[in-house]
């Protein structure tokens, strides 16, 4: 019972380094390629073993050729900050052909202008800190990639690597 | 006072800690590392990466909207 606190809840998994993350990385736009990428280069800069499984829509952020877009469509939460107040768009906007392009531009301007990393730049900085990538050979034959499509150095899966890498991480985060 | 300076001033999240991480990498143990940011979340989290890693967090200092830390390098 030494490692299972007041709470009843396990202090620490028995026999598992406390420093591993793993990381399932579901969706693919320029907004939610974000979360993933940035917690997973800061664990590896605190010193964890960080490994990230792309599944589904998370899959094309391991494409050579990344054309991250977002859409306000059916985004309620998203308004940008417009010459100081903050600017939704009704769902029939969203809809129209090229507002998706302009709401990306518009994103993309206020990454930069605002000192945050673009999402290539964040992606390099985890292939050198050696975080593990992993694309989902299912999701690969579902929509029809190749692994020549993919940068190098990634890993391919299925649900048992992934599941075998949980169990033995401490931290464990679907996105 | 510091051995290295960097300088991670209108770097947003998680930038200045990677930044800080890659040029702790190069330095040897014991070896003091200047960090400059404009990043007002940079306080909680330059604490919070010191703590985890064992780098020593000597000094920080705020002036005109820059925080300055002084990071001596574990080991």
């Amino acid at each position: 019972m030494s490692n299972v606190t007041e709470m009843g809840i396990p202090a620490q998994k028995p026999g598992v380094d406390p420093n591993t993350m793993s990381i399932i990385v579901t969706k693919g736009s320029l907004d939610w390629a974000y979360p993933p990428f940035i917690l997973a280069t800061t664990a590896a800069a605190m010193g964890l073993e960080v490994t990230m499984f792309f599944t589904f829509y998370g899959l094309p952020l391991l494409m050579k050729d990344m054309s991250l877009q977002v859409t306000s469509l059916g985004n309620t939460a998203m308004k940008m900050p417009m010459g100081g107040i903050h600017m939704g768009m009704p769902n029939l906007v969203s809809a129209l052909p090229g507002v998706d392009a302009m709401a990306s531009k518009m994103m993309k301007n206020l990454i930069k202008k605002k000192g945050v990393a673009s999402i290539p730049e964040l992606r390099e900085l985890a292939v050198e800190a050696d975080v593990r990538m992993i694309a989902c050979q299912m999701t690969l034959d579902l929509f029809e990639y190749s692994k020549d499509d993919m940068i190098e150095g990634v890993e391919i899966g299925g649900a048992a690597t992934y599941i075998e890498v949980a169990t033995q991480s401490h931290i464990n985060l679907f996105i | 006072m510091a051995d290295q300076v960097l300088d991670a001033k209108g770097l947003n999240c998680p930038l200045p800690i990677l930044k800080a991480k890659k040029a702790l990498k190069s330095m040897e143990g014991g070896k003091i590392l200047e960090v400059q940011s404009t990043d007002p979340g940079s306080v909680a989290d330059f604490a919070a990466f010191c703590r985890t890693t064992g780098n020593e967090l000597v000094e920080q200092e705020e002036a005109d909207g820059i925080w300055t830390y002084l990071i001596r390098k574990s080991g």
